[in-house]
């Protein structure tokens, strides 16, 4: 099936000289929910921002569901729900105008039903008269993606979506999005939490300076770059590593009352067997052992790290 | 065309208005009268009449038309100015709307709320003084044309401003000086040839002038140059916002 997002050798140089984006090649699977991270000023608005159609791409091309942006920007932006990064309101209006306005301005003739059903599933219902001014920071927040919902997006981008959000509000959020991909819709998210790529995305790609690092399915970039580390807390305190366990990848701790052991998760023999043997010939004794998976945050800040 | 859209944009501005009803529309009524109270009847009564016409009755074209530009400038240039203030313009540039329908919304809203005020003054006029309109339908003209090219100028202004302080320079340090000098409150003949030539420059005198020829068939220029010279106001800013929309001018970078 043809990638409903298709983004080729896109390179954005903004007036001021900035290069925010060099060369980025990215296609976006229908129906899958892919998570970009990367730090501050990485180039993922600037992604995003193009691929809506906020800014011009200075080079390269991006087509979505197989229509250019900047050509055929009609069909392009219909397919597009955007929730940016900054709680953009207008302050007074109600939330209903608000949300009813961003319906009419997708070109969509006006479907009471529709509203209040988003407005429902996104707890809103209650506020519909108020004045957004009157909302909290959480509650305007709902109101962008409602906005952003109102025209039956086929594609929705999530711009930082849960920065500065209550943990309740998070997980509705989440219940919303999983609503929105059980009926087929695109998802693309950018996020600092990490921990939330690893829970919902299906794929993970990594932008910092303007480039995409590396784009794969979680599960496999988490076979591929995840560590396991051993701690062993031993029941003597050593000193030196004996000569014959230097086969091993040992590091010994400060106090010497633990050692620690980095190992591939997908070795096929698997040195941790081989290790606890070599430990018990040399009379090394240990009274607790236990072990880490390196998270989608040790990855990622390794990868930043490096190219940094 | 997105009708959709531009029925959205230009009702959202429309509701500003019904929202703000007191500056919208009172403020300006109570501006013009104490200008009928000032100039119409304490210092107008000192005046007999102007070619033919009673100072009253006299002023009033000027004084609709200032009340015209300022206002189509003033909701020109909010209009689009406010979302870009907020941020809230992300929704708009990345919505499936031509820049030709987001101008028709914005412009639209901002030309109809200046004749609104437009009429609500001519009305208001019509009781301190004798109104008499001689061609109605070239006075229709002028002020439609009138209320769309400033309202355009006001889009200009609106997409060029960064600050508030820029928004409010020119209908504040502009406008006024052009609409006083442009022979709102007197026929430009009464100035010394110099001065009577140096105001052939100032585009308001063009507007006053045509405006009030509809009214009582006197005019400080032929009332044909008058309407040719909006029509190039009207396509100087078209044409600067045909340039602003390709090159994505302070709005898509």
């Amino acid at each position: 099936m043809a990638p409903i997002v298709s983004v080729q050798k896109l390179t954005k140089t903004y007036g001021n000289g900035f290069e925010a984006l060099k060369g980025v090649d990215l296609d976006i699977e229908e129906g899958e929910i892919l998570a970009l991270l990367g730090p501050n000023g990485a180039g993922k608005t600037t992604l995003i921002s193009i691929i809506c159609g906020i800014v011009n791409p200075s080079s390269g091309s991006v087509l979505v569901g197989g229509h250019d942006v900047v050509k055929d920007f009609r069909q392009t932006r219909s397919l597009i729900g955007l929730v940016p990064q900054e709680l953009t309101t207008d302050q007074f209006e109600t939330v209903w105008n608000t949300v009813s306005f961003s319906r009419g301005v997708y070109g969509k003739k006006p479907d009471p039903a529709l509203i209040e059903s988003v407005l429902k599933d996104l707890s809103l219902w209650s506020k519909k008269d108020n004045m957004i001014r009157e909302l909290s920071g959480g509650m305007k927040r709902r109101v962008l993606i409602a906005k952003a919902l109102s025209h039956e997006p086929k594609i929705l981008f999530l711009d930082e979506p849960t920065a500065g959000v209550d943990v309740n509000l998070r997980r509705e959020m989440w219940q919303v999005v999983e609503k929105l991909r059980a009926n087929g819709v695109t998802i693309i998210l950018t996020t600092h939490y990490i921990e939330e790529a690893e829970e919902i995305a299906d794929r993970v790609g990594v932008i910092n300076g303007g480039q995409l690092l590396l784009i794969e399915k979680k599960t496999a970039l988490m076979k591929k770059l995840g560590r396991k580390q051993l701690r062993l807390e031993l029941s003597e305190p050593l000193t030196a590593l004996p000569a014959s366990l230097s086969a091993y990848d040992l590091t010994l701790s400060q106090d010497g009352m633990a050692l620690l052991h980095d190992y591939q998760s997908e070795d096929g023999q698997g040195s941790v067997v081989p290790l606890l043997a070599a430990l018990a010939q040399e009379n090394i004794h240990f009274r607790d052992l236990s072990t880490r998976q390196s998270s989608l945050e040790d990855i990622f800040v390794a990868l930043v790290g490096d190219k940094a | 065309m997105n009708f959709e859209a531009v029925k959205s944009i230009y009702m959202f501005e429309m509701a500003r208005m019904r929202r703000t009803l007191l500056q919208s529309v009172i403020s300006p009524v109570i501006t013009t009268s104490l200008y009928f109270i000032v100039f119409g009847t304490a210092i107008g009564s000192r005046i007999q009449s102007v070619e033919g016409v009673s100072y009253g009755a006299f002023i009033t074209p000027g004084l609709i038309m200032l009340t015209l530009l300022t206002q189509c400038i003033g909701n020109g240039s909010i209009g689009i100015y406010f979302p870009k203030f907020t941020g809230t313009i992300y929704e708009i540039l990345s919505a499936p709307v031509a820049m030709t329908e987001i101008l028709l919304g914005y412009v639209g809203a901002a030309a109809s709320k200046g004749l609104i005020i437009g009429v609500i003054i001519l009305i208001t006029a019509s009781f301190f003084v004798d109104i008499r309109i001689a061609h109605p339908f070239m006075m229709v003209v002028f002020l439609v044309l009138t209320a769309v090219t400033f309202s355009l100028f006001g889009f200009i202004i609106g997409v060029w401003a960064k600050s508030f302080e820029q928004l409010n320079l020119v209908p504040m340090l502009i406008v006024p000086p052009l609409t006083f000098l442009g022979g709102s409150f007197y026929s430009i003949n009464m100035l010394p040839p110099f001065w009577q030539a140096v105001s052939h420059f100032n585009p308001v005198l063009y507007l006053v002038s045509g405006f009030r020829w509809s009214f009582y068939e006197i005019a400080d220029v032929n009332p044909l140059i008058s309407l040719g010279m909006i029509g190039l106001f009207l396509v100087i800013c078209l044409s600067v916002i045909g340039w602003m929309f390709k090159t994505g001018y302070r709005l898509r970078s």
